[in-house]
């Protein structure tokens, strides 16, 4: 899908798959679009094959969404069905939502890829698959009786098999590379057959191939040769009857880059820190899938940006939670393990008050759970996941590229509001792309920084004081820098009073923990009511949250164009709600929740709002697809 | 560093009561701490104590700085990130036994190694005091308290053999029963450019009283008091008549009369080569022998703040400030019309 930067609706794609009838100009039919799934073993570069692919794509200026999805070992056992990395792409000539349904192209590596994916792939869908990854040794490891290129098993599908590794060895010979490390741009090749069955341009790939291996002059030459390879095997091999192209997308006019969700993420935070005007710094404990933030920032010292690799996760929020202190914007970035464990710190945070940007990046859980698949099971944690009365606010972002944007709330509400606030993404979110047609930087939201610099208050006998947590008319309390003149004070965990030192009495602690809920509630005057997409007339509304934004918007489209009416909504803002969202809930007969965790928003609408939420859920490491949303919310009107 | 001022002591005490049990060390330390300040020409204003949770913890509400109590051995990691994006400011950590070196013992020898600029006090009374005396970290096998009946199994810390073993850059130990000298400790570890831990054993009167009596009472203090000075064989008792050897990575005492002044081991707290330093805080692991005071090590190395913000300027100086356009147009970016 295309995010713009004022998010408007997005416009529903077709959803014909094929129209290979009409011809333009060349001779190869055209497609609306494809979804093209690249499968291997963890070693075989996969992720780079389909990464390569789509920049490609994107270049020629398809829209486009990815979904990779890799083991969680580094090294996973070679040629098992656990070892099999897959990237799939969907590439369309119009805006769409998601990675796709099924994949109508099928590349396997090795026998454990296609044995994994198969099932995944439409009926009469085309592979392509490495002939000579099909060994005993192979079939056998991946469960295979018989051969599947010998039998008759995938007689319902289009099989292009070609040689790669013998031919890419082959390719390489008269290049002075070892076969062995020959065999190892057999990824080139199959990216150079894929590229010509669907007419990519191959000068990106020329290009990136060189910039990349710049210094490795028999990699960069076997890599080119592997790739020539196999564009002239799929040339010769009398593939013409199955090449197609999917033409540019009519994309709003402007520029556009193809961003994954983690570094749209980091590009927001330093944005809110240009909008605020004070640097930012990041205290982080590597996790998957969110590390791709620390790595992201750290190439930007010039920005300001301090990075700091703390020795844990309880380090890495307390560090963020100092700098916050001293006057920076205190980041910590984190999935759900390393949350649990920040919940102390953050708990701080609510009691001193200071701004904090918290930033989830979910996965499965609980525990270790799936670190490399995604899930939106955080949201309970977030909420609530802090002992005592510890409100805070929660937002989510929903696309690769509206990460940037959610990041430059979060610091607006941190920074303005002087609170602690918890930012979800997700894996998906993290590691997907899409295009972005990036936004003028005049157009961001200023964000607006006060530093206390002297008495805030006059006290019975009509002197100056100061009292650090006097708020004001938000229920904000001042940010006061240490080494300000005049201004020393102590604050702290214990319950206080307006002068930030301890507290025992009842009554205080009873005003201030009402207050802090407050303070946060009262939040919600700065959000923008809500204004439900689709049908305005609906009985049915299919409210979302997170990285399900695409498939629900791809699903409640189906749904409408089928005759049915209904309205979708989709939050950014979950803790408070935006302003009208109760009213506007209780005017729908049915409210229907997808969500990928148990049922944990729907829960959520229940307790605030008396609504008989309907949940929709999926736990199972993988994104709704359009097709089964489509399914199960017309189940769940019907029932 | 902070521009330096002329203050009493007056200007560092709050207005806050203070309220540790009657004759707790911890009053003579307070009160230590703000007589350094004044001496070290430190403004209140620039100074910012932060602190866990436990007896100890409780210090910054006593100070006229800033301060944070924040929450229970995370002292260390709060103010590591004050301390690298203010660099202007004086920053202190205060904590107890229990909270620098179990709940937070990460976070300690974590800033050690970094060599953060931080001052650390570590109020060792052996002791868990606010939670009403259970055994911490630093006390003696065999200890019988509330939660060791049949006495405390577990083996404790050597806190300066731990933290040389961080790769302390600074690390010294006091007591609380001599001001002078821990006022001249705070003063050596607040000049000291990167990571500085004072030890400083202090009484717990109403949970462990007596703890150290054996070596800071006024009386045994001579006998069993080792000063360390730089520079100088390391020498003690009365007339000076006890030495130290270390050999082979082991301190011995010894008799001067017996082997000579010569022969004594002499103090080079800058040694590069810390085994020197840990071979002395072996010399004694219960405070029932000899036991050396002063400044172990006192040694430079980088100090981290100071390498993030070079970084960051060599960053500017490479690649310009930042502008945040140019890198939204980072990645391969295409033109739609
Ligand atoms: S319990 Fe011990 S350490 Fe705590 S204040 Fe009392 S005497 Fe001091």
């Amino acid at each position: 899908m295309v995010i713009r930067s004022n998010d408007a609706e997005y416009v529903e794609g077709k959803e014909t798959v094929v129209t290979d009838t009409e011809e333009r100009t060349s001779e190869i039919p055209e497609v609306e679009r494809i979804i093209v799934r690249f499968a291997g073993d963890s070693g075989d570069g996969m992720q780079l094959t389909g990464d390569r692919f789509t920049a490609a794509s994107a270049l020629f200026g398809n829209d486009l969404a990815t979904l990779p999805e890799y083991p969680a070992e580094i090294r996973a056992p070679a040629g098992t069905l656990a070892g099999v990395s897959a990237f799939q792409v969907h590439i369309a000539d119009h805006d769409i939502n998601t990675p796709g349904d099924s994949p109508g192209v099928l590349v396997a590596m090795n026998p454990a890829a296609l044995k994994a994916d198969l099932p995944k792939v439409v009926e009469h869908g085309t592979l392509i698959i490495n002939s000579d990854a099909f060994d005993e040794r192979n079939l056998h490891k991946a469960g295979y009786e018989s051969n599947p290129l010998e039998d008759d098993s995938l007689a319902g599908y289009q099989v292009i098999s070609a040689p790669m590794t013998s031919l890419t060895k082959e390719a390489c010979k008269d290049l002075g590379v070892k076969p062995r490390d020959a065999e190892r741009s057999k990824n080139f090749f199959a990216l150079g057959m894929v590229s010509w069955l669907y007419s990519r341009p191959t000068r990106p790939t020329h290009d990136w191939i060189e910039e990349k291996f710049k210094g490795k002059d028999l990699v960069i030459a076997a890599n080119l040769a592997a790739f020539k390879a196999g564009d002239v095997y799929a040339e010769n091999a009398d593939l013409w009857a199955s090449r197609r192209i999917v033409r540019p997308a009519h994309l709003a006019p402007g520029t556009y880059t193809n961003i994954n969700g983690n570094t749209a993420l980091s590009w927001g935070l330093i944005a809110g820190s240009r909008q605020a005007g004070i640097p930012l710094f990041l205290g982080s404990y590597p996790i998957t899938p969110a590390s791709d933030i620390l790595h992201e920032l750290a190439k930007h010292r010039n920005f300001g940006v301090r990075t700091f690799q703390a020795e844990d996760e309880i380090a890495a929020v307390g560090s963020a939670l100092g700098a916050s202190y001293g006057g920076h914007i205190g980041v910590t970035t984190t999935s759900g393990p390393g949350l649990a464990l920040k919940s102390e710190t953050i708990g701080l945070a609510v009691s001193l008050e200071l701004p904090l940007v918290i930033v989830d990046v979910q996965r499965g859980g609980p525990s270790t759970g799936l670190p490399t698949k995604t899930e939106a099971s955080d949201l309970m944690i977030a909420l609530y996941g802090r002992h005592g009365e510890a409100p805070l606010p929660v937002i989510s972002s929903s696309t690769p590229a509206d990460c940037f944007f959610a990041a430059i709330e979060a610091v607006r509400i941190a920074v303005e509001y002087r609170t602690p606030v918890i930012l979800l993404s997700d894996g998906y979110l993290g590691n997907g792309t899409e295009p972005w047609r990036l936004p003028s930087i005049n157009d961001l939201p200023e964000i607006k920084v006060n530093y206390l610099t002297g008495p805030n208050h006059v006290d019975a006998e009509g002197a100056d004081e100061f009292l650090p947590y006097l708020r004001d008319e938000t229920l904000t309390r001042p940010w006061i820098l240490p080494g300000t003149p005049g201004l020393a004070h102590r604050i702290g965990g214990i319950e206080k009073d307006e002068t930030g030192n301890i507290s025992y009495v009842p009554a205080n602690h009873e005003h201030m923990v009402r207050t802090r809920a407050e303070h946060i509630a009262r939040i919600a005057d700065s959000i923008p009511p809500i204004v439900p997409a689709g049908d305005a007339d609906a009985d049915v509304v299919v409210l979302g949250w997170g990285s399900t934004r695409g498939a629900i918007t791809a699903a409640v489209g189906r749904i409408r164009k089928k005759g049915r009416k209904l309205a979708r909504i989709h939050l950014r803002h979950i803790n408070p709600f935006p302003p009208n969202f109760g009213d506007l809930l209780r005017g729908y007969e049915t409210v229907i929740v997808p969500e990928m965790n148990m049922g944990q928003l729907a829960h959520e609408i229940r307790a605030d709002f008396l609504v008989d939420a309907r949940s929709i859920t999926k736990i199972m490491g993988q994104p709704f697809t359009p097709a089964e949303l489509v399914e199960r919310i017309e189940e769940t009107i019907d029932a | 560093m902070p521009e330096t001022a002329t203050t009493t002591r007056k200007d560092w005490v709050s207005d806050q009561e203070v309220r540790w049990c009657p004759g707790c060390g911890d009053y003579g330390i307070l009160l230590a701490v703000q007589m350094a300040m004044t001496e070290l020409g430190n403004k209140p204003d620039d100074t910012v104590f932060i602190s866990g949770i436990g007896c100890a913890a409780r210090f910054p509400y006593y100070m006229n700085t800033y301060g944070i109590h924040s929450i229970h051995g995370r002292a260390p990691a709060i103010a590591s990130g004050l301390a690298l994006t203010r660099p202007d400011l004086d920053v202190w950590v205060v904590g107890g036994d229990g909270d620098i070196l179990s709940i937070g013992g990460n976070h300690l020898i974590h800033a050690i190694r970094r060599n953060i600029n931080l001052t650390i006090l570590l109020f060792n009374n052996r002791i868990y005091g606010l939670t009403k005396g259970q055994y911490s970290p630093t006390s003696e096998e065999g200890k019988i308290t509330k939660s060791s009946p049949m006495g405390s199994i577990d083996h404790p810390f050597n806190p300066i053999s731990l933290i040389l073993g961080a790769d302390a850059t600074f690390v010294a130990r006091t007591h609380d029963m001599d001001r002078k000298h821990m006022i001249e400790m705070f003063k050596r570890a607040h000049d000291h450019k990167g990571t500085a831990v004072v030890e400083i054993f202090q009484n717990c009167n109403v949970f462990n009283n007596g703890a150290y009596g054996q070596i800071t009472s006024k009386g045994a203090r001579e006998e069993m008091i080792i000063d360390l000075h730089d520079g100088q064989p390391i020498r003690f008792g009365a007339e000076g008549r006890h030495g130290v050897i270390v050999e082979h990575g082991v301190a011995k005492v010894v008799e001067v009369a017996d082997v000579g002044v010569g022969a004594l081991t002499v103090h080079h707290h800058d040694n590069p080569d810390p085994s020197v330093a840990f071979a002395l805080s072996r010399l004694a692991s219960n405070p029932d022998a000899p036991t050396p005071m002063g400044v172990f090590r006192d040694f430079e190395r980088s100090e981290y703040g100071s390498v993030l913000n070079a970084q960051i300027a060599q960053a500017i100086a490479d690649k310009g400030p930042g502008d945040l356009d140019t890198l939204l147009h980072g990645l391969p970016t295409w033109e739609i019309d």
